[in-house]
């Protein structure tokens, strides 16, 4: 590999505390070898091919921390290489995917399938999770042990929610003897039985089962109380709700834990579901605009310590039905950065916050040294013209699967490329 | 007696998907309409020719008998060729999807399809892929656009108007498509409506629909012009919304004493089927000074008609 030079760009790398005007220089071996302001023509020997940002912005690739991908048993939904295509144009380097496949992953023997077709067709990071419990089931323990030895980055039910209390407790001891990673998807399965969206007023216009706001309080309030009595490593998915911002918020003195939101409840509201919107059927479901403005708030006094994708690709089988019968979740990971940006536009969050959530914050949860631009690290980074207007079709997107929630929304800022270990992979057109 | 035709109806709408989507000259177009169909719909030879040679397809997903024959009766009074769907012994049983099904049946050119369905918003779905109009039937908990219409229609051939009328919605308010179309309606007629329900059959916020809510009877049915009932299902006691029938028709059923409190020449209505002892007292039912609830159904077959017609147009 040639080694590449860049200069005059905005560079920002909160896990260095960097933002400022500079280049980065790529070694041979696609390491970070210079960073900052210091690289300037002035000290590039002028032989170099240089090439000049003219102000585009440079982040570290982001860290995806809640992607699902269909393998194994769901590959028509999206496959390992379609998702790392589909992640490089979003400027995503790194992804930790969910343990909701068929079969479920929950035992050694599926991870190192995983680990080998990742490694094969994927062109990025992939950090895969295990169930915490087998099959999902809520019931019986895996292996954190053994399944981390073998490269298992964390924790989760995915989908499903620790409903049994006795259960979760046993599960924070063993988390905390093994020093594992434990992710909860908040949201207490009795409160919320058949329930598709906010309950509310859209809810009962629409005549749909509502999900209220104390099927995710209550197991968040639970784990947090639970949390005081064994400490560990332990992370909350998303949250949805305003009162759940609270409650983070309060408690962060107590416990030790971190947070995450997705972006489709950071953009959007109940009412975008409009006339029966399948692809506006999330979960956690999309609340109303005073939600939504909580969760804007908390990403900006960082209560909330991450924005993920919840990237769920699922196919127009599962999609064109009536709401009650189509499936749950949205492809988003190819708009997660863009999308993230409409706040930094809007004046709503500073955009080294923004960075921060979907770089160096994930990478700390997860304890990988990724989502940085340190020198002698891989340089995963995506180059960014913040300002570039765009519109999102749905035949225009790469992942598999094209239930996008935003479709024909106007974005304002575009990755242009997107390199993992110095190599160009993603350039647009 | 003669329908005269006139010049084509005005209508917004394409579909009738839910009374949310019309507007109140949509609204008073179809009743005036239907009232047209009363006197033929009593006379002896019922049956008329404006529908000739146009299709009707009820597809009716959900076990109805009131409804799916009174737009059966409705089609084929106005001279359409009207065929039902058996849904037990369709491909939808076998796996079919709702748009599929529509496909099929969109091949077949229909100028209408009614349909009922389990889920809310299944005709908004259908009504998307299918080039004729979609009349609903009943849809999920959402909407019964035909059911309110004949509610109001029996409304104002006893009471002359709505306007100004106070009228309660009494039971299961949650599960009910009825009483969200009904309260749309009677709403933008310039009705008070009031809602009366236990808090576990209220529906979030239902109180931003610019209605009166109230848990306990009483309070909520006084000096009311109309008392509305609802049906309850019986499921509802397995899932501890309620304890039990008895204690039920003791808070929330309607009886002599609980009437009392409405207007002394209240109207009692009910769009049936009815639990007689769970949500009202059987004498209260038959009352032929008080009860419309036969009337309800007569005049159903009207308002039908008006729609198939209008709609088909």
């Amino acid at each position: 590999m040639k080694k590449k030079y860049f200069i005059n760009a905005n560079i920002i790398d909160p896990h260095n505390s960097l933002n400022e005007i500079g280049g980065i220089i790529i070694g041979e071996n696609g390491k970070i070898e210079a960073v900052g302001k210091k690289v300037n023509t002035n000290n590039i020997p002028s032989r170099e091919k240089v090439i000049d940002l003219n102000g585009k912005y440079i982040f570290p690739g982001i860290v995806d921390m809640r992607v699902f991908v269909g393998e194994p048993g769901y590959e028509y939904k999206e496959n390992f290489r379609t998702l790392s295509e589909a992640a490089l144009s979003g400027g995503v380097t790194s992804v930790v995917t969910m343990p909701n496949t068929n079969p479920v992953i929950d035992n050694v023997s599926i991870v190192d399938f995983l680990k080998r077709r990742g490694r094969d067709k994927s062109k990025i990071n992939i950090y895969p999770t295990a169930a915490l419990t087998v099959k999902a089931e809520g019931e019986n323990m895996t292996e954190f042990g053994l399944l981390q030895s073998k490269g298992i980055i964390g924790f989760t039910d995915g989908v499903k929610t620790i409903q049994n209390p006795r259960i979760m407790n046993r599960i924070m001891n063993s988390a905390s003897d093994l020093k594992s990673l434990i992710i909860q998807h908040a949201e207490d399965a009795e409160l919320s039985k058949d329930g598709m969206i906010n309950d509310g007023i859209i809810a009962t216009k629409l005549g749909l089962q509502g999900i209220p706001i104390s099927a995710e309080l209550l197991i968040i309030e639970r784990d947090l109380t639970l949390l005081e009595y064994n400490s560990c490593r332990y992370h909350i998915s998303q949250i949805s709700s305003a009162n759940s911002v609270d409650i983070i918020r309060e408690r962060r003195n107590k416990v030790n834990f971190s947070c995450g939101v997705s972006i489709n409840n950071l953009s959007l509201n109940e009412n975008d579901i409009g006339d029966f919107k399948t692809f506006l059927k999330l979960s956690p479901p999309l609340r109303t605009e005073t939600d939504r403005n909580a969760l804007v708030q908390g990403l900006k006094d960082e209560t909330i310590d991450v924005i993920v994708s919840d990237h769920k690709p699922e196919d127009e089988e599962n999609k064109r039905l009536t709401f009650a019968q189509a499936e749950t979740g949205a492809s988003g990971i190819e708009t997660l950065l863009p999308l993230s940006l409409e706040l930094y536009h809007n004046g709503s969050v500073e955009l080294e916050t923004i960075i921060k959530a979907l770089t160096s914050k994930p990478a700390e949860i997860l304890k990988i040294n990724k989502g940085n631009l340190s020198i002698g690290n891989d340089a995963d980074f995506c180059i960014v013209d913040i300002n570039k207007p765009w519109v999102v079709r749905k035949e225009k997107l790469i992942s598999k699967s094209k239930n996008t929630p935003i479709e024909d929304k106007k974005l304002q800022g575009k990755v242009i490329s997107t390199f993992v270990n110095g190599e160009e992979l993603f350039k647009s057109e | 007696m003669a329908i005269k035709s006139k010049k084509a109806i005005k209508i917004s709408q394409k579909h009738l998907l839910g009374i949310q989507n019309l507007s109140v000259n949509d609204v008073n177009t179809i009743l005036n309409e239907a009232s047209e169909f009363i006197e033929l719909n009593k006379s002896k030879n019922k049956k008329i020719d404006i529908l000739k040679g146009k299709t009707q397809i009820n597809l009716f997903f959900e076990p109805s008998t009131r409804t799916q024959s009174s737009f059966e009766l409705a089609g084929k009074r106005l001279g359409a060729d009207v065929m039902s769907m058996n849904i037990t012994n369709s491909a939808i049983k076998k796996g079919e999807t709702l748009i599929d099904t529509a496909m099929t049946l969109n091949a077949m050119h229909p100028d209408i399809i009614v349909i009922r369905h389990q889920d809310s918003g299944a005709c908004n779905l259908l009504s998307q892929k299918v080039n004729c109009a979609v009349l609903n039937a009943g849809d999920g908990r959402r909407e019964h656009p035909t059911q309110a219409l004949l509610d109001a229609l029996t409304i104002k051939n006893r009471r002359k108007k709505i306007e100004g009328l106070k009228i309660a919605i009494c039971g299961d308010i949650l599960h009910s498509r009825v009483a969200r179309s009904n309260i749309y309606l009677l709403n933008m007629l310039g009705a008070e409506v009031n809602i009366v329900a236990p808090t576990n059959l209220m529906p979030k916020e239902i109180e931003k629909f610019g209605v009166n809510i109230f848990s306990d009877m009483k309070k909520g049915v006084k000096d009311c012009d109309i008392v509305m009932m609802l049906r309850l299902q019986n499921e509802r006691m397995t899932s501890s919304f309620l304890s039990s029938n008895r204690e039920y028709y003791e808070y929330y059923g309607l009886t002599p004493d609980k009437i009392k409190y409405a207007k002394e020449d209240a109207l009692i209505m009910h769009p049936g089927p009815m639990n007689r002892g769970i949500e009202i007292d059987t004498n209260l039912a038959d009352d032929i000074n008080k009860s419309v609830i036969k009337e309800q159904v007569e005049l159903g077959v009207a308002v039908r008609m008006a729609c198939l017609k209008i709609f088909c147009e």
